[in-house]
């Protein structure tokens, strides 16, 4: 008890990019997301945990309103973007999505050139004001998605061409290029292989200078890896959520203890 | 008749043959079905498949065959002195058939014995009047030759018919005992039957190919049976479509190709934007309630009959266009550009009302089969639903919709009875929408249609059309086809 709140102190100090009160979201009459409360902070990762079907993609697409393209789901309670309520009536989910950028769990580059998969998002909200500024904004975002380097002299070629792991890298640079605050990633890596895993975590660890990075992962070595606090999810509860380490090391749930140690999940 | 009767006869021996075979696999195996190595009832149909399918093949071939046969034998008997000027011997041959049908009829109704039949001699009887008695009316008087003829292909027929059933009762008989005597507990019926079933499939498969060439060969010959009596330059180079029945008609294509041309044209202008909007509300913006609702509903447009399109386009849409476009001062617009409700404009619209249904349909399928990741790609950057749809939905979609278009267009091209109701029927090189104007396939249907014989480049010429016409769509379909194949693996 007393780690908690000592914890608890530990958080308020540090700036909060997203902070949910009271989360619920239903599916028609399924409770999908009871209760939850999070607080994620700025330039940190955040990994979700739980076994399938606890909720944790659910909640991720609530923080970017994602789930607003299913007619069945209802969110309750209050998600605050730097204090503002991204539910609120008058916040336009389209320009929310511009900040709150998400990258998926398969890799989906558009049927286009890697430039105007790049240029997409830069192009529909006017962030270049001509082609050389785009031109710039395309080479720096491919930087950030380290892929840069294997596809500078192929900008022209089709995106799906790529290999599995360079399209998700793809992505992620797609997803940098409309400068958002908070990276939001649905198991970024689970339709990789081991390479192109490795290279995508450290890709997630330097995105960390820049960005607020959520991450869903069914991997806890992953997520062990490379976050820094971890919320574990169980049967559409949050069961705890705390420093990495010490969800890992020390769970205070015995929910907890037997999903990380392989009891159940 | 006999051969519906050996047709219900060949079903009764198949029926028995299953029972037989049944029975006899279950005796082998002591009366233990677990010891076969097919359930019972295959070695059953077995043993009437193999009564059934030999036999029911050769009848088929035997019944097409044997006319033809006789026909050839018989018409040899017909000497040349007798075919009288102007005619054919098709025309005496059907001469020869009538009256060996008439003799028919007097025996069955009993006013002649069959040795009477036979032996009946124009010179002593008066043919003519005997048949007639018997409800046989026949043009002229018959003579002696036509009447050997007839009696010969009687009795040519009579002995076909007898040998036909001998030899189908034989082999339905072979097949059966040969079946039969193969049935034992290992005998593999099960696989056999499963071969029979794959030559059933292949069967139908293949019937439905020779159809297409069957069509496509009798168009071809009919055709170059045009192309002797009408020079082909004149066809498919000439400027002017002017039939005549002096023999000097002059059978372009060219001004119906234009007229077919422009009216898909326009009907794919009102059914492409009209049909791609409402597919892509349905697939994207539309909620399921809507969608479940409003799709059937815009598919039964579909359903409609092209006639009561044609109805539509000459009683509602051509008057309507009319009143807009016509009528001097009475009109809408003040103008007299338009005379008749058949036109261009008229068939176009109406044509592309009936194509809506179809081009929707199709892209919508085509829309649903982007996959949702694409969406949400989209989506999740910031983008609107339109701006998804127009950068990322419609490009995927593009090749697909493309197809779709094309399909659109062939049936546009096709299509006949809207363009007869709603055309018009003259020939002509104009740009006017509002002018009547003719295309292909209604030319095919008034040069066909009414007394017509098939002999003069008047006549035939609908062939030609019909063949160039079978060969745009065919292409059209083949180009849509080769589209929709090419690029849609770039997305799976």
């Amino acid at each position: 008890m007393n780690d908690m709140t000592l914890l608890e102190r530990d958080v308020d100090t540090k700036n909060i990019k997203i902070a949910a009160n009271n989360v619920q979201v239903y599916y028609g009459d399924t409770h999908a997301i009871k209760d939850v409360n999070v607080q994620i902070e700025d330039k940190t990762v955040t990994a979700f945990i739980g076994p399938s079907g606890c909720g944790k993609s659910t909640f991720l697409r609530c923080l970017n309103r994602m789930n607003d393209t299913i007619d069945i789901c209802r969110v309750e309670g209050d998600i605050l973007l730097d204090g503002e309520d991204i539910y609120d009536p008058k916040v336009d989910p389209v320009q929310l999505r511009a900040k709150v950028g998400m990258v998926f769990q398969k890799p989906n580059p558009f049927p286009k050139s890697i430039y105007d998969n790049i240029a997409y998002g830069p192009r529909i909200h006017g962030l270049a004001r001509n082609k050389a500024e785009l031109d710039d904004i395309v080479e720096k975002s491919l930087r950030r998605g380290a892929i840069w380097d294997e596809v500078k002299d192929r900008l022209d070629a089709p995106g799906t061409g790529l290999s599995g792991g360079q399209q998700q890298r793809l992505c992620i640079a797609r997803a940098v290029a409309t400068e958002p605050e908070v990276l939001l990633m649905d198991e970024p890596c689970s339709a990789l292989d081991p390479i192109a895993t490795a290279q995508v975590e450290e890709l997630i660890d330097e995105l960390r200078q820049n960005y607020s990075v959520v991450i869903v992962t069914h991997s806890m070595q992953q997520a062990a890896r490379v976050s820094q606090k971890t919320a574990f999810f169980h049967l559409g509860n949050l069961v705890e959520f705390g420093e990495t380490g010490h969800i890992f090391t020390n769970p205070e749930d015995p929910r907890t203890e037997s999903y990380i140690t392989g009891r159940i999940g | 008749m006999p051969t519906l009767w050996l047709v219900v006869l060949l079903f009764a021996l198949a029926a028995v043959g299953f029972v037989l075979g049944r029975s006899r696999a279950l005796a082998t195996a002591g009366g233990d079905a677990r010891a076969l190595h097919s359930l019972p009832t295959y070695y059953g149909l077995n043993v009437a498949l193999s009564a059934l399918v030999p036999a029911l093949g050769v009848l088929a071939i035997w019944v097409l065959a044997q006319p033809i046969l006789i026909e050839t034998r018989v018409s040899g008997m017909i000497p040349d002195e007798l075919i009288p000027e102007g005619t054919t011997r098709g025309l005496v041959m059907s001469d020869v058939r009538r009256v060996a049908d008439g003799l028919d009829e007097a025996v069955r109704q009993g006013s002649l014995t069959k040795s009477e039949a036979d032996n009946l001699r124009s010179d002593a009887t008066d043919v003519r009047a005997r048949l007639g008695e018997v409800g046989v009316a026949l043009g002229s008087d018959v003579r002696p030759e036509v009447l050997t003829a007839a009696q010969q292909f009687r009795r040519m027929t009579t002995t076909g018919n007898i040998a036909m059933i001998v030899v189908i009762g034989m082999l339905a008989a072979g097949g059966l005992a040969f079946a039969y005597t193969r049935t034992n507990k290992d005998f593999r019926a099960r696989n056999v039957v499963e071969q029979g079933v794959l030559a059933l499939l292949i069967l139908a498969a293949s019937l439905a190919i020779l159809t297409t060439v069957g069509i496509v060969l009798s168009m071809l010959f009919e055709t170059l049976n045009f192309f002797k009596l009408h020079p082909w330059t004149d066809f498919f180079f000439g400027s002017t479509w002017a039939p005549n029945f002096r023999g000097d008609s002059e059978l372009s294509i060219l001004p119906l190709l234009w007229g077919t041309l422009y009216i898909s044209f326009l009907a794919l202008l009102v059914a492409v934007p009209i049909g791609l909007f409402a597919a892509i509300y349905l697939s994207e913006y539309a909620n399921r309630h809507t969608r479940a609702f409003a799709k059937p509903l815009l598919e039964i447009l579909a359903g409609i009959p092209t006639i009561v399109y044609g109805l539509f386009a000459l009683l509602t849409v051509g008057p309507a266009l009319v009143k807009v476009f016509g009528r001097g001062e009475d009109g809408l617009l003040g103008v007299d550009w338009m005379t008749g409700a058949t036109s261009v404009l008229t068939a176009g619209v109406v044509m592309g009302i009936m194509l809506i249904p179809f081009v929707s349909s199709l892209s919508d399928d085509i829309i649903n089969a982007v996959p949702q990741a694409m969406r949400d790609g989209s989506l999740g950057l910031g983008a609107t639903k339109s701006e998804t749809v127009r950068q990322v939905v419609l490009p995927a979609a593009l090749p697909g919709i493309v197809g779709a278009v094309l399909l659109a267009a062939s049936r546009a091209i096709g299509e006949t009875m809207i363009v007869v109701m709603g055309a018009g029927a003259i020939a002509k090189f104009s740009l006017n929408p509002l002018e009547s104007m003719t295309t292909i396939t209604t030319r095919i249907v008034s040069q066909l249609t009414g007394d017509t014989d098939f002999a003069s480049p008047e006549t035939l010429v609908a062939f030609a059309l019909g063949l160039t016409l079978f060969v745009l769509t065919l292409g059209l379909n083949v180009l849509a086809l080769y589209i929709v194949r090419t690029y849609r693996e770039q997305y799976e």
